[in-house]
C-alpha cells in the first residue's frame, strides 16, 4: 500500500515538475556543457584532488603525532584536531581569505622578531585559490586523523612489538610495518572523505574561488535563471560523485575481500550485473590485486 | 655454568616489573652464561614472558639490575650515574638480541624473504644482495629454501615459526629469547620447530627460552629454572629438577604437565 502511495505522490511531482513549472529546460541544455561551467568544473576537481592530497599526508603526520610517546607532539596533534574539527569549514575558509585584515604583514624569518628572511602582503601571499586550498586541506587533515589513527591502532601490537625486536626505530616501524597494513582500515573511509570534499569544494564561493557553484552563480546573477543553473550545477556533482561512488565500491570490495562474507548486493552490483552479466564480480571473484591479506595460495 | 671471568650473557639482579598494582616479578636473580640454554618454566601468569620481555626492554623494569653482555638494558652509565637511554639507543642494543614470540608476529605483507631482509637491510644497513644471500642461507638452514617468495598466509604455523627463526637470527644476534614458541602450533608441526631450536644449541647459541616442552627442556636445556608467582622457585640442571623436584609448587605443576 505504502509502496504504492509513494510511487503516485513521486509520479505526481514529477510531472507537475515536467508540465505545470516553469523550467526552460533549454536553458539547462544550453549551460551543461558551456566553457564557464567547464572551467568552474576544472577548479572543482582541482580544489578536491589537491585538498585531498594534502589531507591525507597531513593526516598521516598528525596520527602518528597523536600517538606518539612524546607528550608535546601528541598534545599539538590532539589540539590541532580539536581547534580544525571543532570549528565549521566555512569560517575556516573565510578565515584564510580575510587574514590579511588582521595580519597585514606575513613573514619568514627568526621567532620573536629577528630578521626576516621572506614576506610581505597576506593578501599576495595568500591569493584565493591558496586560502581554498589552506581551508579545505587543514581542515581534511583533522578527519583524516582519526581515520589514520583508527587504521594504525587497527594493526596487532605484535607487529610493532615484532618490528622493535629487530631493532627497528619507531617511524621505521610505521612506515614499512603498520602502515602499509593499516591500509585495509584506512582506504575506505577516505573514498567517503573524497566524496564529501568534492561537495564541500562549492563552498569556497564566499572567498571567491571560481568552482563550479560560483561560475554558475555568475551567470544567474546576470539572466535571473538560477533553478536553471543550480540544476546544472546538481547534475555535474551527481557525475562527478556516481565515478567516485563506483571507484570506491571497488577499492572496498578489494579491501574487505576474506572478511565479510554473504554481504547483500549493493545497487552498484546490481547495476553491474545488469549490464555486464558475463563479468559479474561475485561470480569472477575480480582482478587479482596485491595488497594484505588478498593474496591467494600459490601466487 | 657461570665461569668465573667470563661475562654473563644475561645478569638478572632482583628484578621487579609491576603493571600498575599487580607485581608480576619479584625479585628475579639468575645468570645465563654464553653458550648457555635456560628453559624458563612455570604455569601461566608466573612472571616468564614479562621477564623474557624485559630482557630486550620491550617491558621496563621497575627495580633491580639487567644486564645483557655486561650492559645494563635500557640504562646507560656514565660517570656513576644512571640515566634512562634515547629510543635509538634502544633500538641499536635490540639488534643484538633476537626474539622469537608465540604468536609468529611476521610481517604479513611481506614474503618469506622480504620478512627476513627488513631488518638487516634497513637497520644495519646491509646491502639487498647480500642480506638475501644470507637470508636464503638460513631459510635453509630452518629446512625452507624453497619458500622464500611465500607470504606468511600461505605456510604452515610451523613454517611460519621458523620464518620468524631465521628473521631473527639474520641480525645475528648473541641472544635469543624464545616466548612459548611452538605453544600456538598443532602437535605434529611442534617437532619442526624444535629440530631447529635444537641445532641452533649445537651450535652453541645462547638462549632463554620460555617454553611447555618438558623433552625439549630435558634434552637441550643447560640450565631449569621454575618460576611461580613472579619468583624463581627452583632452578638446576634440567634432568636433575624434572626426575627429583624439590619444591611442592614445581611438583605440582610437572605431575600437571608430564
Amino acid at each position: 500500500m505504502i509502496g504504492i502511495l509513494i510511487a503516485v505522490l513521486v509520479a505526481n511531482a514529477a510531472w507537475s515538475i515536467a508540465t505545470e513549472s516553469r523550467i526552460e529546460w533549454d536553458i539547462i541544455g544550453k549551460y551543461l556543457f558551456s566553457e564557464q561551467i567547464f572551467n568552474g568544473m576544472k577548479m572543482t576537481l582541482l580544489l578536491t584532488v589537491i585538498a585531498m592530497v594534502m589531507g591525507v599526508l597531513l593526516g598521516i603526520v598528525l596520527a602518528v603525532m597523536w600517538l606518539s610517546p612524546n607528550p608535546v607532539a601528541s598534545s599539538v596533534a590532539w589540539f590541532y584536531i580539536w581547534v580544525f574539527r571543532g570549528t565549521p569549514v566555512i569560517v575556516q575558509l573565510l578565515f584564510w581569505g580575510f587574514l590579511g585584515a588582521i595580519y597585514p604583514h606575513l613573514s619568514i624569518g627568526v621567532p620573536f622578531g629577528g630578521p626576516e628572511f621572506f614576506g610581505g602582503s597576506a593578501n599576495d601571499l595568500i591569493p584565493p585559490f591558496v586560502a581554498a586550498i589552506f581551508g579545505l586541506g587543514f581542515n581534511e587533515a583533522a578527519y583524516m586523523a582519526e581515520i589514520v589513527r583508527a587504521g594504525i591502532s587497527s594493526v596487532d601490537e605484535g607487529q610493532e612489538e615484532a618490528a622493535a625486536a629487530l631493532g627497528m626505530k619507531r617511524i621505521q616501524t610505521i612506515r614499512r610495518i603498520v602502515l602499509p597494513q593499516a591500509m585495509r582500515v584506512i582506504i575506505p573511509p577516505t573514498g567517503n572523505e573524497t566524496i564529501s570534499m568534492l561537495k564541500t569544494t562549492s563552498l569556497v564561493l564566499v572567498i571567491p574561488v571560481s568552482d563550479l557553484l560560483y561560475q554558475a552563480t555568475l551567470i544567474y546573477s546576470r539572466n535571473y535563471k538560477t533553478i536553471e543553473l543550480l540544476i546544472v550545477v546538481s547534475l555535474w556533482y551527481l557525475f562527478f560523485t556516481s565515478i567516485l561512488t563506483i571507484v570506491q565500491y571497488y577499492i572496498e570490495r578489494h579491501y574487505s575481500r576474506g572478511t565479510k562474507r554473504n554481504q547483500p548486493p549493493s545497487k552498484i552490483e546490481f547495476f553491474v550485473k545488469h549490464f555486464w552479466p558475463h563479468r559479474s564480480p561475485r561470480e569472477e571473484g575480480g582482478p587479482p590485486m596485491p595488497g594484505p591479506g588478498s593474496r591467494q595460495l600459490g601466487g | 655454568m657461570t665461569e668465573s671471568g667470563t661475562t654473563p650473557m644475561v645478569e638478572a639482579i632482583n628484578v621487579h616489573k609491576r603493571f600498575g598494582k599487580n607485581e608480576v616479578l619479584k625479585g628475579i636473580t639468575l645468570t645465563v652464561a654464553p653458550g648457555e640454554v635456560m628453559v624458563l618454566l612455570g604455569p601461566s601468569g608466573s612472571g616468564k614472558s614479562t621477564f623474557l620481555r624485559c630482557i630486550n626492554h620491550l617491558d621496563r623494569l621497575n627495580a633491580g639490575e639487567l644486564r645483557v653482555d655486561g650492559s645494563l638494558v635500557g640504562f646507560r652509565e656514565s660517570k656513576g650515574k644512571i640515566y634512562e637511554q634515547k629510543e635509538s639507543e634502544i633500538a641499536a642494543d635490540r639488534t643484538r638480541i633476537g626474539m622469537v614470540f608465540q604468536g609468529f608476529n611476521l610481517f604479513p605483507h611481506m614474503s618469506a624473504m622480504q620478512n627476513i631482509i627488513e631488518a638487516p637491510t634497513r637497520v644495519l644497513k646491509v646491502n639487498k644482495k647480500q642480506a638475501e644471500a644470507e637470508a636464503q642461507a638460513l631459510l635453509e638452514q630452518v629446512g625452507l629454501g624453497d619458500r622464500g617468495d611465500a607470504y606468511p598466509n600461505q605456510l604452515s604455523g610451523g613454517q611460519k615459526q621458523r620464518v620468524a627463526i631465521a628473521r631473527a637470527l639474520a641480525m645475528k644476534p648473541k641472544l635469543m629469547l624464545f616466548d612459548e614458541p611452538t605453544s600456538a602450533l598443532d602437535p605434529e608441526l611442534v617437532g619442526d620447530v624444535l629440530d631447529v631450536m635444537r641445532k641452533l644449541a649445537e651450535d652453541g647459541m645462547t638462549m632463554v627460552v620460555v617454553t611447555h616442552e618438558i623433552g625439549f627442556a630435558r634434552e637441550v636445556g643447560d640450565q631449569l629454572v621454575f618460576m611461580d608467582e613472579g619468583v624463581v622457585v627452583e632452578s638446576g640442571d634440567p634432568a636433575t629438577v624434572i626426575a627429583n623436584p624439590q619444591h611442592e609448587r614445581t611438583k605440582a605443576f610437572l605431575s600437571k604437565v608430564l
